[in-house]
């Protein structure tokens, strides 16, 4: 059973605020889904199971160089920034 | 003869001949959105240079005659999810409702290349979490049946686009049965293809190991046609298969997991029998098989699936692009912005993977279902060394009722049969099979074929002989 408490738990962790009505709710559904995918339990798996269905598919790394020109895509990407300046990001204090 | 009932093979005949233009095809696509979108809200938006693009390809086409793609000219939907530069691409989510894509994905810069047209982009549920269009943040889109129905999701947008003849063919992306589904529900054609065979650079990520863009169509030889002007290895994706990957592929024995298939609906299973009867008629043998598995794959990806969304979607954090909403301290803006702009099932699927993926659950729960995952791979192979194809239906039921899926978990069981064929990367298929009657409504439902990993080729002719399309 997952309770109230362990919801709010996870909101936290993702960074999600949830009034008690949502809490509630949440819970509910969780448990009844957590039910639900509770049944791979009953599949024997054997030891030799892979841990990847993916096998033809091996990890390919670029040279670490510079993947394009320099400042073409900048102007673009700041333009999307809710809060900006100048060239800067501005958030919140980070630091207490 | 009414331009937006054309397939693309007869639209590009009518270029050469210059029976018509891509000007005139625009045109009357757009007419036709401009009719039926406001019941069916299949599309987010209509782009506003489409046109101009289309007098481009009608010059391009008259430079290169036959040598011209026969993807030229031809307007495509895309799903709101599959970025176009300079567009706005929102996942019909709150959260990124004004972000403006500032790349094209690689299959739109390979379509553009060719010469095709981007005329918009189509609703789907919100970040692609969905079996019904109806999570999303811009209302849900409606079935051409039955306005009362949902078309199926996630794609549900691109395929009432080519369903109601705005478009003739739209793009989907599928991680599990987001093209398939909507395609069973509204009578089209549907293809997942193989995992790495078509970039997912410019998809915006839900699971990644899941994610594939495919096509929808009214008929097999369209989609056909868009996944192979789609496919391909690509430096820009490192999942992506290498360049020779795919595979010669035929055969006449269908396997048909009788076990698993009886999960669908009565009237489901009696037009998924009619259409096996059919291809019996036309030479194939079918054979049951035992999937034993099969039936543990949907709750395998609702424990993979959550957990790579919590990854994913953790990166939309309101500071660096999307929703901001304005809190006191840093972490208040986090919570706020996120909690404002996701919407219920994004949030729901969110807090799932992060209890999946807590310390104390991780082996009960995403170890054992990614073991899941290649038990059901190697059932699978198995099953492909005594038969060429495997089929199903390609969802449990018809078109239900738009409200009908309250509860999460029984719009989940709506993707039951899509489920293995996405958790082991194999590529699939769904044709129409026929009509079913529904609460006096007589509505359309699908088959699936699948086959080993990067036979795709193989899928069209197997859905060719099923609809009887040569």
């Amino acid at each position: 059973m997952v309770s109230a408490d362990d919801v709010k738990k996870l909101a936290e962790l993702s960074r999600l605020s949830l009034d008690d009505r949502e809490v509630d709710k949440l819970r509910s559904e969780i448990d009844s889904i957590i039910a639900y995918v509770d049944t791979v339990q009953k599949v024997p798996i054997p030891d030799t199971a892979s841990n990847s269905v993916h096998l033809e598919i091996e990890n390919i790394m670029r040279e670490d160089d510079n993947p394009h020109e320099s400042g073409i895509y900048t102007e673009d990407l700041l333009k999307q920034m809710p809060r900006r300046e100048k060239n800067y990001l501005k958030v919140r204090k980070i630091l207490p | 003869m009414n331009l937006t009932d054309l397939t693309i093979t007869e639209l590009a005949g009518g270029y050469r001949r210059r029976d018509f233009s891509a000007v005139d095809v625009v045109r009357a696509s757009r007419a036709r959105i401009e009719k039926e979108n406001p019941q069916l809200n299949a599309f987010l938006e209509v782009f506003g240079d489409v046109e101009k693009e289309a007098e481009k390809a009608d010059a391009l086409i008259k430079e290169k005659g036959a040598r011209a793609h026969p993807l030229a000219g031809i307007p495509i939907a895309t799903k709101d999810n599959i970025l176009i530069k300079g567009k706005k691409i929102s996942a019909a989510s709150k959260i990124l409702e004004n972000h403006v894509a500032t790349y094209d994905a690689t299959v739109v810069s390979k379509l553009k290349a060719l010469g095709a047209l981007f005329i918009g982009r189509t609703n789907m549920d919100e970040f692609a979490m969905g079996s019904s269009t109806e999570h999303s943040a811009f209302g849900p889109t409606r079935n051409p049946h039955d306005l009362e129905r949902v078309p199926g999701g996630s794609s549900g947008g691109s395929a009432v686009s080519v369903a109601a003849r705005m478009v003739p063919v739209a793009l989907g992306s599928e991680t599990c049965g987001s093209i398939r589904q909507p395609a069973s529900l509204c009578g089209l054609v549907g293809m997942k293809p193989t995992y790495g065979m078509v970039s997912r650079n410019g998809l915006i990520a839900m699971g990644s190991s899941l994610d594939q863009i495919g096509p929808l169509a009214r008929n097999v030889s369209d989609a056909e046609l868009l996944f192979n002007a789609m496919k391909g290895h690509d430096p820009m994706d490192g999942t992506t298969l290498p360049p020779g990957s795919e595979k010669k592929h035929s055969g006449k024995k269908i396997g048909v997991p009788r076990a698993f298939v009886k999960d669908a609906a009565p009237n489901v299973q009696k037009s998924f029998e009619v259409a096996l009867a059919g291809l019996s008629k036309r030479g194939y043998e079918i054979i049951d098989i035992a999937l034993p598995s099969a039936p543990y794959c949907l709750a395998a990806y609702y424990i993979v699936m959550p957990a790579e969304v919590s990854s994913n979607l953790a990166r939309l954090d309101g500071m660096r692009y999307g929703l901001h909403v304005e809190g006191k301290t840093l972490r208040e803006e986090y919570d706020l912005s996120r909690s404002q702009g996701f919407g219920p099932e994004t949030r729901r699927r969110i807090i799932l993977g992060a209890y999946v993926l807590s310390s104390g659950y991780y082996d009960a729960y995403y170890r054992r279902a990614t073991a899941l995952r290649s038990v059901i791979g190697a059932e699978l192979d198995d099953a492909f060394q005594n038969v060429s194809f495997i089929a199903t239906p390609t969802a449990p039921n018809a078109a239900f009722k738009i409200g009908e899926k309250s509860d999460p978990l029984s719009m989940y069981l709506e993707d039951i049969f899509a489920a293995p064929s996405n958790l082991t990367g194999i590529p699939a298929i769904s044709v129409p099979s026929g009509l079913v009657e529904r609460d006096g409504k007589m509505l359309p439902a699908g088959i699936q074929f699948m086959s080993p990993k990067m036979t795709d080729a193989s899928l069209f002719v197997v859905a060719r002989d099923a609809l009887g399309e040569h």
